[in-house]
């Protein structure tokens, strides 16, 4: 299967932009509580760790970070790549009783994020979580929405959204891909 | 019966014919050898084909008494004639033991009444081939044996096969001897070589062969005994029985088709059809008996036919029996794989066997039994062993391409097998 | 995984066994949770076969598969099953009777893995058959190294003992010559297997058989000490427990020939005083506790790429 680029949703100004703006509305939602931001395998990892850095510089807030790989956890039905590679899981001990925010590149059928409520159960009883996406493309299968988005878009069955992040891909950048 | 064979290239070297005549034969016995215009009896068009004396396995586990299951008499009889074999001798290890006179006058019995094949069988050396004392040899051989054997195992007691050696000259028989120093190859699955290393088996050295080798040279020397190496295996082996020859020694050797065909890297994965004792050596050792057939040190091949129930080789390599089936692969392998000169295949399957065993001889001469084999040295045929006249299944050979084959097997005047492409 | 079956380290291609390594290495942080568990492997069945006893591969193989919440059977065969007629094909086709995912097996003959993985459907593992392989141990021994020593090639390792019987022995030369690593086999001539020389590994250049131990260990980086089967006196393959400690065990002063942050490992289990004494098994640079750590993520990383995709 190949993809080839439809267009560009957002180029690397933008994606800042948003970034911030996810950021600021996380804090305002939360100001004064301990926070944990926990990012999902892969790219939700950079996202977290941008927004924690935004957090310090901008509001001197110092969250906690997380990193969360959900392979463990899918369902049958998760969108997975050919050969699934089990990642990094770290959490900060004593993760009762925090809020935690999971942070995730692309919303779409909610499954991973469900996959990631289930892992998250095992690791203690959290005080609550939310997500927050840079993307939701629709298409939702499981009751499952984002607290925070970046961008909400249409998209089509043989679209596939791709954000790329220079800590892994080399840009910053989000297309909209098609299945050719 | 009678049966009139036309027009085939008659080939029998101790008789010094190869000539394209014609064999007539009534009664059951080869009557002319020459050109015949005989309308009245059935014929067999042998155009193109060479008519042979007929082959002798002196090699074959028959099973029967005991291990019916595996092989019987009947069955074994219906492989050998497939093969182009007349006649088969029959090792004595079957179940009990071929060391008394009832039990070879049984064999004979059930040979007459239902194997196409003439049967010869081969008595014990010692009593229950237990090694300890000497079996009724004497006995026996009015019986009927031909030679004697303790083959499954070696007599490992170098006074007990001095004995032997010694008191079986009273009946001119051969002494054939399974070489391999118990001691040595204790455990052992596989050849003792890279191949067993890497697999993690347990490995059956040469030098588990080449000691009794040596030993019993010596001792057929000093005793004057007539000697048989069975099944050789190793190159060491193969250089000592060229000396004892130079030297003048009355021995003989003989070679199974898989060991000048295969080595032991075709254990592979752990593959039970390639376990047999002596088992399959390196490549230096199979170059090594090609050698020794191509210069005569070497005067036989033998199949060493060893049929086992399917079940029993489906088990893991350790536990699984040695020993896998040949008589219907022996003349396929030996045109393949030697290309030797037809005057050699046919002294190396039927003048040399017959020499060796105490049997009437036939041949492709007037007064003989008529026992021929037909052999079609150009046929290509794939060996189907789903097809084999066996009840056994135990054979590496399966799917194997090979040129050359028996096109009709004869015992006295019938023709038991025909097969032309 | 793209294979049926894990039989051993020969056939298996360098990036097979890294996808391995680097699976059991992000699996290991399970065992610091407060749950240990991972719902990866629900409703599938393992069976560990064991043919042979060994509680230490087996209960390994079993927690490993539990965490991953997969329902583990254990099965021990003693030999006498065997010998009631019991054959190797009726044992696979009841596995598959019983709708078995996946078996652990361990046996005393070399291949039994291979004959029941081509008469069954379920993914089979060899946990160690007769002398021939044990790839989940040189999978651990591996996962040990590269996290003591950052890498798996260029190293010295030395493996010390009863060489002709190991297949602990066989699987570590066959994935450290993989990876670039040189190997030091070192054992009396009664123990070396003939033709260990010519062994048919990856790079043959990177094998090197010693009788002196002294050889073996100069400047090692790893000290593999392989287990002593006392049995073998009884088959006169060396004279007495004394001796063999004398010529080939693993003293202070002869593992003071290693590197100065060279490690210690050993299979399990340990005879203290027969090829390791006590104060280097338990001592700083003994790693046979973290091989047993690794052994665990090893085995949950197996399972999960053969059964959790």
């Amino acid at each position: 299967m190949t993809l080839k680029p439809n267009y560009q949703l957002m180029n690397a100004d933008e994606m800042r932009g948003t970034l911030n703006r996810l950021a600021d509305e996380i804090l305002n939602a939360h100001s004064g509580r301990e926070l944990v931001l926990v990012g999902i395998q892969r790219r939700g990892v950079p996202m977290a760790q941008r927004m924690a850095k935004t957090m310090a510089d901008k509001a001197n807030v110092h969250p906690q970070l997380g990193i969360l790989d959900i392979n463990l956890y899918r369902d049958d039905l998760t969108h997975a790549a050919v050969q699934p590679i089990v990642r990094r899981t770290e959490l900060p001990p004593h993760i009762d009783d925090k809020e935690v925010i999971l942070i995730d590149d692309v919303l779409f059928t909610g499954r991973t994020v469900g996959a990631a409520l289930r892992a998250l159960t095992d690791f203690g009883r959290m005080r609550a979580i939310q997500l927050a996406v840079f993307v939701d493309r629709g298409h939702r299968e499981l009751p499952v929405e984002a607290n925070f988005i970046g961008k909400t878009i249409p998209t089509k069955d043989n679209e596939v959204v791709e954000v790329r992040l220079t800590e892994i891909d080399g840009e910053d950048a989000i297309y909209v891909m098609e299945k050719a | 019966m009678d049966l009139l064979i036309k027009n085939g290239r008659v080939v029998d070297p101790a008789r010094r014919i190869d000539a394209v005549v014609d064999v007539v034969i009534r009664g059951g016995k080869v009557i002319s050898i020459g050109k015949a215009d005989v309308p009245d009896i059935p014929q067999f068009d042998a155009t193109g084909l060479i008519v042979a004396p007929g082959f002798f396995d002196i090699h074959v586990h028959l099973r029967e008494p005991g291990t019916e299951e595996a092989e019987t008499i009947a069955t074994g009889g219906a492989a050998a004639v497939a093969g182009g074999f007349v006649a088969v001798a029959a090792m004595p290890n079957t179940k009990p033991s071929n060391d008394n006179p009832s039990i070879t006058s049984y064999i004979i019995s059930e040979a007459k009444r239902s194997s196409p094949a003439l049967v010869f069988p081969i008595g014990a050396v010692t009593r229950e081939q237990k090694g300890e004392t000497l079996a009724e040899i004497g006995e026996m051989v009015e019986a009927g044996i031909v030679g004697i054997s303790d083959d499954g195992k070696p007599v490992m007691d170098g006074r007990l096969f001095r004995r032997a050696l010694e008191y079986a000259q009273l009946f001119n028989l051969p002494v054939i001897q399974h070489c391999e120093d118990l001691n040595l190859s204790k455990g052992g699955v596989m050849h003792e070589g890279v191949y067993s290393t890497r697999l993690g088996l347990k490995g059956i050295p040469s030098s588990a062969e080449d000691t009794m080798v040596s030993r019993d040279l010596i001792l057929a020397e000093t005793t004057g005994g007539k000697y048989h190496v069975a099944h050789l295996s190793t190159r060491r082996a193969v250089e000592m029985v060229r000396q004892a020859k130079a030297q003048g020694l009355n021995i003989t050797a003989e070679v199974t088709p898989h060991h000048f065909t295969l080595t032991d890297a075709a254990v592979a994965e752990y593959d039970t059809n390639a376990k047999m004792n002596p088992p399959l050596r390196s490549q230096d050792d199979v170059d090594a008996l090609r050698r020794g057939i191509a210069d005569g040190t070497i005067d036989v091949i033998a199949s060493d036919h060893a049929p086992h129930h399917i079940n029993l080789k489906m088990l893991e390599f350790d536990r699984a029996p040695f020993g896998i089936t040949g008589l219907e692969t022996a003349v396929g392998l030996a045109f393949t794989e030697l290309q030797l000169p037809i005057g050699r295949m046919i002294e190396m399957f039927a003048t040399n066997p017959q020499k060796i065993m105490r049997v009437t001889p036939w041949g492709l001469f007037e007064g003989s039994d008529a026992h021929i084999t037909i052999l079609d040295p150009k046929r290509r045929w794939k060996f189907d062993v789903s097809k084999s006249r066996s009840k056994s299944r135990n054979s590496p050979f399966h799917g194997r391409e090979m040129t050359g084959k028996a096109a009709g097997t004869i015992v006295y005047g019938k023709v038991v097998h025909e097969d032309r492409s | 995984m793209k294979r049926k079956d894990l039989l051993g380290i020969r056939e298996l291609a360098c990036d097979e066994i890294l996808e391995i390594l680097d699976t059991a290495e992000s699996m290991q942080e399970l065992s610091s949770r407060p749950i240990k568990k991972v719902p990866t492997l629900r409703g599938k069945t393992i069976i560990n076969l064991f043919f042979e006893s060994s509680t230490r591969t087996r209960t390994s193989f079993e927690i490993a598969g539990k965490w991953l919440s997969a329902d583990v059977v254990n099965i021990s065969m003693s030999t006498s099953s065997v010998s009631k007629g019991e054959t190797l094909i009726d044992t696979a086709k009841t596995l598959d009777s019983m709708s078995a995912d996946c078996v652990v097996i361990r046996h005393a003959s070399s291949g039994a893995p291979h004959t029941i993985a081509r008469m069954t459907k379920a993914r089979v593992i060899n946990g160690g058959d007769g002398a021939h392989e044990h790839p989940t141990q040189a999978l651990l021994d591996a996962l040990t190294i590269r996290q003591r020593k950052g890498s798996l090639s260029g190293l010295k390792v030395a493996i010390v003992g009863d060489i002709a019987h190991s297949r602990v022995a066989r699987s570590n030369i066959h994935l450290l010559t993989k990876f670039g690593s040189d190997v030091w086999a070192c054992s009396a001539p009664t123990l070396m297997p003939v033709k260990m020389d010519e062994l048919l590994t990856e790079n043959q250049n990177r094998l090197h058989i010693t009788r002196s131990m002294d050889e073996a260990l100069d400047q090692a980086d790893v000290i593999m000490m392989l287990r002593v089967q006392f049995e073998r006196m009884n088959e006169s393959f060396f004279p007495s427990v004394r001796e063999y400690f004398r010529y080939y065990g693993l003293s202070r002063e002869r593992a003071s020939r290693g590197k100065s942050d060279a490690i210690i490992m050993h299979p399990g289990p340990i005879n203290r005083g027969v090829e390791i004494s006590s104060d280097v098994a338990d001592g700083p640079y003994s790693v046979i506790l973290d091989q047993v750590a690794a052994g665990l993520a090893v085995r949950m990383a197996i399972l999960y790429l053969l059964l959790g995709v």
